[in-house]
């Protein structure tokens, strides 16, 4: 990871990372850690909670829900027993903030994991890891040992009564299980598919009790807000995306890699001078935000703050915030093809649009690519791409067509110039 | 009891918190088109055709799963619906092999009638079927991976009702099929046949195998003499396939019906569960009066006796050794009846209208033949067959005359015709059982559901001083049940009756496709109800049978009995 | 008399390759045994149990035989098992190589030259991607993306990321497992 002194970075999580040995909990302990945890074991579950509320904090895996909000509602239910699961299943394309955390600071997302249990009286917890990131398996599993050993987690966590048993689960290569219920059905020891929501997991998750799910990045903003306030968090980013977000910078840049930035910085400031820019000078072409499921921009849009209402307010999401620079070698069907491959490999295939949706959606790209699709063809793949939006079963299939959908409104002369009977009149964005 | 208020479709209605979208526009008559869903399973919200507009939410929303909250306001058919719902179908469709007019579920099919309700007269979809094998190994169920729209149901209803999970979902995205494991044949796997999942399939992707042609062979084949003999399930059921109300007792059309087609006599499987009483009640009390092993399990259910065969087999000495009656049946046709009216029974061909698919294997086992070459029983037509049959034969069913059933086989009993219904079996045997044993008459089995096990009952009955505890399971997941009591020593039961399939025979593989657990019930109440119609309620003062034991078989368990009524069965575990 | 001693050695053979084949099993079967004891008999388990143990098999997938005896010794049905398999790209039911080497073939990758890496690879190893060496080395495997594109063009071989592939290292580490063999 390239650590500036620029003022675009806003070390919040990332402040470890490159300066301790994460297979070391001394090192984490000398430089602040566990300090929040023996800070909150003394405050109320409403105390701990409020806090998180007051940071705004979103949670961080991509569907950005208030965490403060669904911590509340598994605090409140008397439904027991509860359980925790931390999303470290990091399968979107272009993501790999997950990974840097998991592999070089572990304990900070430990110790917000313990926070978040002790604050809603948990006593069970799942770290699922997806199965490619064995290194950061074996650094978890290493560290849950080494906190165990002194009574950060377990039984009688830091001599109280709260007891907190955490366990590694590991994945078994499907994109789909960084899905909340997919990911629940994967630990329940069975494949990946989603249920039907509501009920979401705060009312019934892990065999059908109340569960706190949240992503490793999420977890690990905790141990801050508990030591420092959930309002100086606040006070970081804009006011309407408060702290800090990890970007994952890849493609065609001189210095890719994970970037903690304060809300409101731009797209392009993060290519520009954080990445260095297109390397050989060539200019960028596209850039997709968030993943293989997030909206793709043309280079006139990349001064977009990242901001959660700015992105909304022109339809687009940063998802789990990548940002995936591809340059003007490329050709934009030739990138719609592989992230198409993706969502057709990686679907689950229990609902009707997603699972006969994605290849369907290759063969009109196909045609299209190869110029013998006519207006026809283009009028259906956006019909399908509509109706996989408004009728999967589950966010992969909402999301698949995405790149479509947004190459369609803004490199429509792409399209436009591989129709055979495409006029200005059929236009129909 | 909440009430909420909601529009649909402009109207305000107001129905009970937890209703879904989907019931709460059925109460103003208003039939959102579903797929997957089967208001007996799970909702599985996987077809994505149900989809209705809800104000306020940026997605449609699946009208099965979603309950109703104050204040919602529904479009069942926005434009966005309409066109979602299409999509959605022609999506299947490109993905099915739809060749419909020469398709088994042709004019009964839900995907069929999705499609033309929704008025789809384009699939603007290529076609991306990938032909596959069709799994004909099976004798009783055919297996087409061509037309399965992946809605679960035969997923569902194999692993929860009957414990078994034989097919499952394999694999992932489009490439995802319903298969046995390790995509073996159905006929290499340990499946038992009891066609459960052809009832619930929604197209022609898992059906039974078809024996109608066999059956119209024969009939017009002048050197054979054809006989059937009719399940008691049947009488209450068949009216169905002829949109008569569910739960109409049509015996006497059923007859007629039959003789329309040209057989030349129509009998019935009553008699035979007479028989069957006799011989078990008999079985039984030799069982308790000699330390026979117990308990003593029944025997007339094949896909039972596939499942503890192949799963159970160490438990085989407790299954009665009686056939089933459709094979009673078939083994005293080709015996006794040839003998009374002079046909060598090589002529004879005998029919059997059964409401269950394993029928169709348990004709075929090897054992089940007198002469060790000709079957005892030729083939086995499904109800859903006899309607198809029918249908085909230009038979106006509902508007029939009633007949009677032709003798020496005619006369049964009330206790035969509740052999359809779980329960009636043990009842029937009980009838006979505690008159004989006490000389008095047992007025009505009271039967208590077994604590923490749904779907299993218990009664005890006094015979003189000997209390005898009967329990009543039906579906496979309680059968397993039972077993696993027998297997650990936990069961003081002394007589067991199993069926395979919920709500006994009346809720068989081989049903009408509009089969539900509601209907069952029905069938049920028909069931009983004829049985007090009967002038005759105990299979040992039926006439007929004691003619058919003074003039063949001489006694109970006598030599003629164990060579025709009795079999034995298999260890056919690890295939 | 001699075809008598041909069939003589015939038969040690085929009883000595059998004993072997038997002998070969019943490891596994142990071998398996231990993994489920050491996590647990419950459903919950199943996952854990088939990672730990296929990584266990030189042919890197899961028997018909490992199947049916995870399922009875889970008390969950056999189809329950081969289906939960047949859902994750991890799993195999057929043998692969002892090293299944992965490329990414998600869009990072692909705009830092991954199909360059697919080249180079299926020339190296003389197969095609999804094929195997004829001596059960090497599987060569696409995957989803690994969470290694800031180092693209990455590959995984085993449970090992490697990043920043070209042609020189890409020969450096495959040569570095054949030595290992």
């Amino acid at each position: 990871m390239n650590s500036n002194n620029n003022i675009l970075i806003k070390t919040v999580i990332t402040k470890n990372i490159g300066k301790i040995n994460p297979n070391s909990i001394d090192d984490y302990i000398n430089a602040g850690g566990y300090k929040a945890l023996q800070k909150a074991v003394k405050m109320t579950g409403v105390q701990i909670v409020d806090q998180v509320k007051a940071s705004n904090l979103k949670g961080r895996g991509g569907a950005g829900f208030p965490t403060g909000i669904k911590m509340e509602a598994v605090l409140n239910t008397d439904v027991t027993p509860k359980y925790l699961v931390c999303n470290a299943d990091e399968g979107e394309p272009g993501n790999f903030k997950d990974k840097l955390l998991l592999e070089n600071d572990p304990h900070q997302m430990l110790e917000g994991i313990i926070i978040a249990a002790v604050a809603l009286n948990i006593q069970k917890g799942y770290i699922y890891i997806r199965g490619e990131y064995n290194k950061a398996i074996e650094i978890i599993n290493l560290a849950i040992e080494q906190a165990t050993k002194k009574g950060f987690v377990g039984k009688n966590i830091c001599s109280t009564n709260f007891s907190l048993d955490l366990e590694v689960r590991s994945g078994a290569g499907a994109y789909i299980c960084g899905e909340e219920f997919a990911l629940i059905e994967s630990i329940e020891g069975k494949s990946g598919r989603p249920r039907n929501k509501p009920p979401f997991p705060t009312v019934s998750g892990v065999n059908s009790k109340p569960t706190l799910i949240n992503n490793v990045e999420t977890f690990s903003v905790l141990p801050f807000i508990i030591n420092e306030g959930g309002k100086v968090y606040a006070e970081i980013g804009t006011a309407t995306s408060s702290g800090t977000k990890l970007i994952s910078l890849s493609g065609n840049v001189k210095n890719p890699g994970v970037y903690e930035v304060p809300f409101g910085v731009t797209v392009g400031q993060v290519i520009e001078q954080l990445g260095g820019g297109v390397p050989n000078n060539l200019k960028i072409k596209m850039v997709q935000l968030g993943g293989a499921s997030g909206p793709i921009i043309p280079p006139s849009m990349l001064d977009i703050k990242l901001d959660y209402k700015e992105m909304a307010d022109l339809g687009i999401s940063m998802g789990s915030g990548a940002i995936i620079v591809i340059d003007e070698r490329f050709e934009m069907f030739d990138i719609i093809k592989k992230i198409m491959n993706f969502f057709r490999h990686e679907s689950c295939g229990k609902c009707t649009p997603c699972r006969e949706g994605n290849r369907q959606i290759l063969k009109l790209i196909s045609k299209i690519d190869n110029g013998t699709a006519t207006i026809k063809d283009l009028k259906l793949l956006e019909t399908l791409c509509s109706v996989m939006v408004s009728t999967s079963f589950c966010g992969l299939g909402q999301a698949a067509p995405t790149a479509v959908i947004t190459t369609l409104k803004y490199f429509t002369e792409e399209y436009a110039n591989k129709i055979k009977d495409y006029s200005l009149q059929s236009k129909s964005v | 009891m909440n009430m909420i208020e909601l529009t649909i479709n402009n109207n305000k209605i107001s129905v009970p918190e937890g209703t879904t979208i989907l019931n709460a526009a059925k109460t103003i008559g208003i039939e959102i088109p579903t797929l997957c869903y089967h208001e007996d399973q799970i909702i599985k919200a996987n077809c994505r055709v149900c989809v209705v507009e809800v104000e306020g939410n940026k997605n449609l929303s699946t009208s099965c799963s979603t309950q109703v909250t104050q204040g919602m306001v529904v479009n069942t058919n926005s434009a966005r619906a309409l066109e979602a719902r299409k999509v959605n179908i022609e999506l299947i469709l490109a993905n099915h092999d739809a060749d419909c007019l020469t398709c088994q579920r042709n004019l009964n099919c839900e995907l069929q009638k999705n499609a033309n309700q929704a008025g789809i007269r384009v699939n603007r979809f290529e076609s991306v079927l990938e032909k596959k094998e069709i799994d004909n190994s099976s004798p009783s169920i055919v297996r087409n991976p061509n037309k399965c729209i992946k809605c679960g149901r035969c997923i569902e209803v194999c692993r929860d009702v009957q414990g078994l999970n034989i097919v499952d979902m394999i694999g992932r995205s489009d490439s995802m099929e319903v298969l046995p494991a390790f995509g073996k044949y159905l006929s290499d796997v340990n499946c038992i046949s009891c066609g459960l999942c052809s009832l619930v399939c929604p197209v022609a992707a898992i059906y039974e195998k078809e024996d109608i042609q066999e059956v119209w062979d024969a009939i017009n084949n002048p050197k054979k003499h054809v006989i059937v003999q009719t399940a008691p399930a049947v009488r209450v059921s068949i009216g169905e396939e002829f949109d008569m109300e569910p739960g109409t007792i049509s015996t006497g059309k059923l007859v007629s019906a039959l003789r329309q087609l040209g057989i030349d006599k129509v009998f019935d499987t009553d008699f035979t569960a007479d028989l069957t009483i006799i011989e078990e009640g008999n079985e039984l009390l030799q069982r308790l009066n000699n330390g026979g092993v117990l308990p003593m399990i029944t025997s007339c259910s094949p896909g039972w006796i596939n499942f503890i065969e192949q799963y159970y087999p160490e438990l085989l000495p407790n299954v009665s050794s009686c056939k089933s009656p459709q094979q009673m049946f078939g083994a005293i046709a080709k015996t006794y009846y040839a003998e009374k009216i002079g046909v060598n029974p090589e002529d004879i061909y005998v029919i059997s209208i059964m409401p269950c698919t394993a029928k169709k294997s348990e004709a075929k086992r090897p054992e089940m033949s007198i002469d060790g070459k000709n079957p005892d029983v030729d083939v086995v037509l499904t109800t859903r067959e006899l309607g198809k049959m029918l249908k085909q034969a230009g038979v106006d069913f509902s508007s029939l005359k009633d007949d009677t059933y032709d003798n020496p086989f005619g006369i049964t009993t009330g206790a035969a015709v509740i052999f359809g219904a779980t329960g009636g079996v043990m009842e029937a045997a009980l009838r006979t059982v505690y008159e004989v044993v006490t000389g008095k008459t047992l007025e009505q089995l009271d039967f208590k559901v077994v604590r923490g096990l749904q779907g299993i009952k218990e009664a005890e009955i006094d015979l003189n001083g000997t209390k005898v505890k009967v329990a009543v399971a039906h579906t496979i997941a309680n059968a397993r049940k039972i077993l696993e009591l027998i297997k650990t020593g936990k069961s003081d039961y002394l007589f067991i009756e199993v069926m395979c399939c919920p709500g006994g025979c009346i809720g068989g593989g081989g049903q009408p496709h509009s089969t539900t657990n509601a209907i069952r019930q029905k069938r049920i109440d028909a069931t009983y109800e004829a049985d007090r119609n009967m002038p005759i309620r105990k299979s040992h003062e039926s006439p007929a049978i004691k003619s058919i034991y003074e003039e063949f078989l001489i006694k109970p368990l006598g030599e003629k009995s164990h060579k025709y009524l009795h079999t034995h069965y298999k260890n056919r575990k690890n295939k | 008399m001699r075809k008598g001693i041909i069939a003589l050695f015939i038969v040690i053979f085929l009883t000595i390759y059998h004993k072997k084949i038997k002998l070969r099993e019943e490891t596994f079967t142990m071998q398996l045994l231990q993994v489920i004891e050491k996590h647990g008999r419950t459903p919950e388990d199943l996952l854990n149990i088939l990672l730990e143990y296929q990584d266990t098999v030189k042919t890197n997938y899961l028997s018909e035989q490992d199947i049916k005896l995870v399922a009875t010794e889970l008390n969950i049905p056999e189809n329950k098992v081969y289906s939960t398999i047949s859902f994750y790209s991890l799993f195999s039911t057929t043998p692969r190589g002892k090293y299944i080497i992965q490329v990414c073939s998600d869009v990072p990758c692909y705009v830092n030259n991954s199909v360059n890496i697919v080249n180079e690879l299926e020339a190296m190893l003389n197969i095609k991607m999804g094929q195997t060496t004829s001596d059960g080395l090497f599987t060569l495997e696409f995957t989803s993306c690994i969470g290694c594109c800031d180092i693209a063009p990455a590959i995984r071989i085993g449970k090992e990321l490697y990043g920043n592939m070209n042609k020189e290292n890409l020969q450096k580490i495959i040569s570095e497992y054949r030595r290992k063999k």
